[in-house]
């Protein structure tokens, strides 16, 4: 029996839009922002501005990607920025000139994020500590080593390794797009798909239930942290090819708009439902939401009150829920 | 012939309060035992042993004649032992599918989840089991509760277990899927396997179970053939005891009440159905019944915190809406409810005792929005010195209290509310006999000064020795309505149970067929 009848279909595609309801809702917002801004912008659907804008959203996508994973665990990573940072201010002091050396830097970076992660995961699981806590002490200590390594910004980043990252494969799409791609299919495809992405879901859907069920929840909570530390990295590695330079501080934003992101790309605080959909749409909404500002003429000093009204307006969309709860103990949850 | 598994001499202890005191067990391989008992006789902490969610103070387990340490979940299922609770490890936001197979799913040639071979794997599954009717593509937190329970016991089996845990597992089904459950608990039967059964519906236990062992404050008290006890033999095992508590006199009903408290047709979702009572001056009125049949919910519901209830209230003769326990402790309604859980919803613990105590009755000691501490103080002291709670001083923190004492806080909390009706819910459990006893006096006390009381408990005999009369709440209505000589433990666990409470001249005996 695989023939699927029309009610069939009609059942999967109600229950497709029930359950990507939020994932959604983030999709229309980036839409409709986009269309504020080809109205403002005529120039958008050029090659050029369609790159710098997919360049702008991009580390933000990256290291949004990595607090998904945590906040799927119903955990939350506050170092996502400062690692972001370590990683900027690392690349920019070892980059040397050649080809190989540069590749050689890049696997470094990404392993110290990696285990920057690792850290994080390893103090919230067996230190039994609040993540928010935990995190924000390492967020502290990551940002001190940035510090430290280039207490002034400056490095050297190589030209070409620039230019490679920021600019378009064969002139077409943006090489930023490819390194998405790239990214989904490879890495966070892998991820969720395995035993251990269904892990991370079942930990922050129930973790009480998931231990229950013989999951080793210790296991699924650290590779979230791993993931975190490993994207924001990554995250921070396309940072150092858009400035050409090191800045300790330049990863402080990421932090609260990597979790911006992740909220309004529909992923539960809680913990257990959401997912990197709507987190990409969600970087890009908080991303785009400053140009459009911009050219929209609004005085840059009053760009970060109208940046948190979206941000509010687009999160209540997604918590209506709330109000369709019959035991109010449960709002309280 | 070896018992597949054996516990010997098991005691656990919570906080102080003895779960299991040395109790035994033992289930012969190709049987299906029943464990039946009262609330906190001890069943389900040792289901819960046995399955390795709760680790043993003392006693043995053996599997198969071998000694083990079953300390994790993760080791009960590589013994063979599998067991379905209440909703306890479902995944709400995981499908049905993933729920099942969630340790061992499907994989690819890649390791990879394999979603289509998991959907298509959990679909025969459940056809197997003659669940078909579960979609395994729905979401847990999307299905009703007897499908989750189905769930819960696909999961169970799919891991090929050797002793099969039902605990509670079959509450919310109806007649035809709980016969589903019966004739699979028969096949592992046939294939020499055994099943462990604990339900409380006392029909269920003696058309399935061939052995039965009876649990009373901690301990195993018999084990029998299934058919060899009747039924009323088997209640008062399960009762045991003689009234050990000395309850205050029960007051001589007036000939014209004056209801304080008229409950019409309440219902909440499937859970409270048409409930309708009244609530006299100077009455105690039992809630008894099984938990979890809607006693929560409807003390909940007086209380103002659950939204959309339908029915009418009214206090003195005036319909109110109740819709926050704000509005409940307001002037022209006056309930006061001592919650469930004291620890999360009657206390708070980090807080002193004198802060808990005036947590509800703060605009009382409040000048222009400043506390008058002195004031406070005075009525700090008198209702610690009145409810006799031992403290070092009112500024310790109720956490570091006794169950007793900080029940006593919670208490004096309402009663600093002048409160005219009082909703109780299960107040002396885990409590010293002696602070119960003091509980008890003051709650007549209460009643004499003209309070209503409606009390939720556990403990039969409490409901028995100091109420006036009592509803019994079966499937969210009241089933039964017990007062003077019908009121008695016999009947109260009959009518919990869904039965007749019995007569004197009808024969209660039923044996089986």
């Amino acid at each position: 029996m695989t023939t699927l009848s029309i009610a069939d279909g009609a059942q999967w595609l109600r229950r497709f839009f029930r359950r990507n309801f939020k994932v959604g809702i983030a999709y229309v917002a980036l839409l409709a922002l986009l269309g504020v801004y080809a109205g403002l912008q005529p120039r958008l659907f050029t090659k050029l501005v369609i790159t710098a804008t997919a360049n702008q959203g991009m580390a933000l996508v990256l290291a949004s990607m990595g607090q998904t994973a945590v906040v799927l665990t119903a955990g939350i990573d506050l170092s996502v920025g400062p690692i972001v940072s370590l990683s900027n201010t690392l690349a920019s002091t070892l980059f040397p000139d050649s080809v190989p050396g540069v590749i050689g830097v890049v696997v470094l970076v990404l392993l110290v994020g990696a285990l920057a992660g690792l850290i994080n995961g390893l103090i919230v699981v067996y230190g039994r500590l609040q993540p928010i806590i935990v995190t924000l002490a390492t967020a502290s200590i990551y940002s001190g080593f940035a510090l430290m390594l280039r207490p002034r910004p400056g490095g050297y980043v190589p030209l070409w390794y620039g230019d490679l990252l920021t600019r378009r494969v064969f002139d077409l799409i943006p090489t930023s797009l490819v390194l998405l791609a790239f990214v989904l299919i490879f890495i966070w495809a892998p991820f969720r798909r395995s035993r251990l992405g269904l892990a991370v879901y079942a930990v922050g859907s129930d973790e009480r239930a998931a231990y229950m069920s013989g999951l080793n929840v210790n296991r699924a909570k650290v590779a979230a942290y791993v993931m975190a530390g490993f994207l924001a990295a990554l995250a921070g590695l396309f940072l150092t090819a858009q400035t050409s330079s090191g800045d300790a501080t330049i990863g402080a934003v990421y932090t609260l708009q990597s979790i911006g992101a992740v909220v309004l790309g529909g992923t539960s605080l809680f913990g257990g439902s959401g997912g990197v959909a709507g987190t990409i749409a969600g970087a890009f909404v908080i991303r785009i939401i400053s140009s459009v500002l911009f050219f929209a003429g609004i005085n840059p000093l009053s760009q970060p009150l109208f940046e948190g009204l979206v941000l509010l307006i687009a999160i209540s969309l997604g918590a209506a829920r709330t109000f369709t709860l019959r035991n109010r103990l449960e709002t309280m949850r | 012939m070896q018992p597949l598994v054996e516990a010997r001499d098991i005691t656990k202890r919570y906080d102080g309060v003895v779960a299991l005191d040395q109790a035994s067990f033992r289930c012969q391989p190709g049987s299906i035992h029943a464990l039946v008992g009262e609330n906190g006789a001890g069943k389900s902490t040792l289901v819960k042993i046995l399955s390795g969610v709760v680790i043993p103070d003392a006693g043995t387990i053996n599997v198969r004649g071998r000694p083990v340490v079953i300390d994790s979940p993760i080791v009960a299922t590589r013994l063979g032992i599998g067991a379905v609770f209440q909703e306890l490890s479902l995944m709400p936001d995981l499908t049905v599918a993933e729920n099942i197979f969630i340790t061992n799913p499907p994989r690819t040639h890649l390791g990879l989840v394999d979603r289509k071979a998991l959907y298509r794997r959990a679909k025969q599954f459940l056809a197997e089991l003659g669940f078909q009717d579960v979609d395994p593509d729905a979401l847990i937190g999307e299905l009703p509760l007897a499908q989750r329970q189905l769930v819960e016991i696909a999961k169970a089996l799919s891991r090929d277990p050797q002793v099969l845990i039902l605990d509670e597992g079959t509450s919310a089904l109806t007649m035809q899927e709980v016969h589903t459950v019966f004739e699979i608990m028969e096949r592992l039967r046939a294939q020499n396997r055994s099943v462990i059964f604990i339900s409380h519906r006392m029909d269920e236990v003696e058309e399935i179970a061939d052995t039965i062992t009876i649990f009373r404050d901690g301990r195993n008290v018999a084990s029998f053939p299934a058919g060899t006890v009747g039924r009323e033999e088997m209640v008062q095992m399960m009762i045991g005891r003689k009234l050990e508590q000395v309850f205050p006199p029960k007051r001589a009903l007036p000939a014209h009440e004056v209801p304080l408290l008229v409950i019409e047709d309440l219902s909440w979702g499937d859970t409270l159905r048409n409930i309708s009572f009244r609530l006299g001056e100077g009455e105690i009125l039992g809630l008894g019944g099984l938990e979890g049949q809607g006693q929560r919910e409807l003390l909940l519901a007086l209380f103002g915190v659950l939204r959309n209830v339908r029915g009418r209230i009214y206090v003195n003769g005036e319909e109110k809406q109740i819709t926050s326990p704000a509005a409940a402790a307001s002037a022209g309604i006056r309930l006061a409810l001592i919650p469930e859980d004291r620890k999360t919803e009657g206390l708070i613990l980090p807080m002193p005792v004198k802060d808990n105590i005036t947590l509800a009755t703060l605009h009382q000691y409040a000048r222009f929005g400043l506390m008058m501490h002195h004031q406070e103080r005075a009525a700090v002291d008198r209702v610690i010195e009145q409810l006799r709670i031992k403290v070092p001083s009112p500024s310790v923190t109720v956490r570091s209290l006794s169950g007793g004492n900080q029940q006593k806080v919670v208490i004096a909390k309402w009663l600093l509310t002048q409160a005219q009706i009082y909703l109780l819910y299960d107040l002396t459990r885990g409590i010293d006999v002696g602070t119960k006893h003091e509980i008890y006096q003051l709650m007549r006390a209460l009643a004499d000064e003209g309070a209503g009381i409606l009390f939720f408990s556990t403990d039969l005999s409490e409901l028995v020795g100091l109420c006036d009369r009592v509803l019994v709440l079966y499937e969210g209505r009241i089933s039964a309505e017990l007062s003077g000589e019908a009121l008695s433990e016999e009947n109260l666990v009959a009518t919990a149970l869904g039965m007749k409470a019995n007569g004197r001249e009808e024969s209660p005996v039923r044996r089986m067929a």
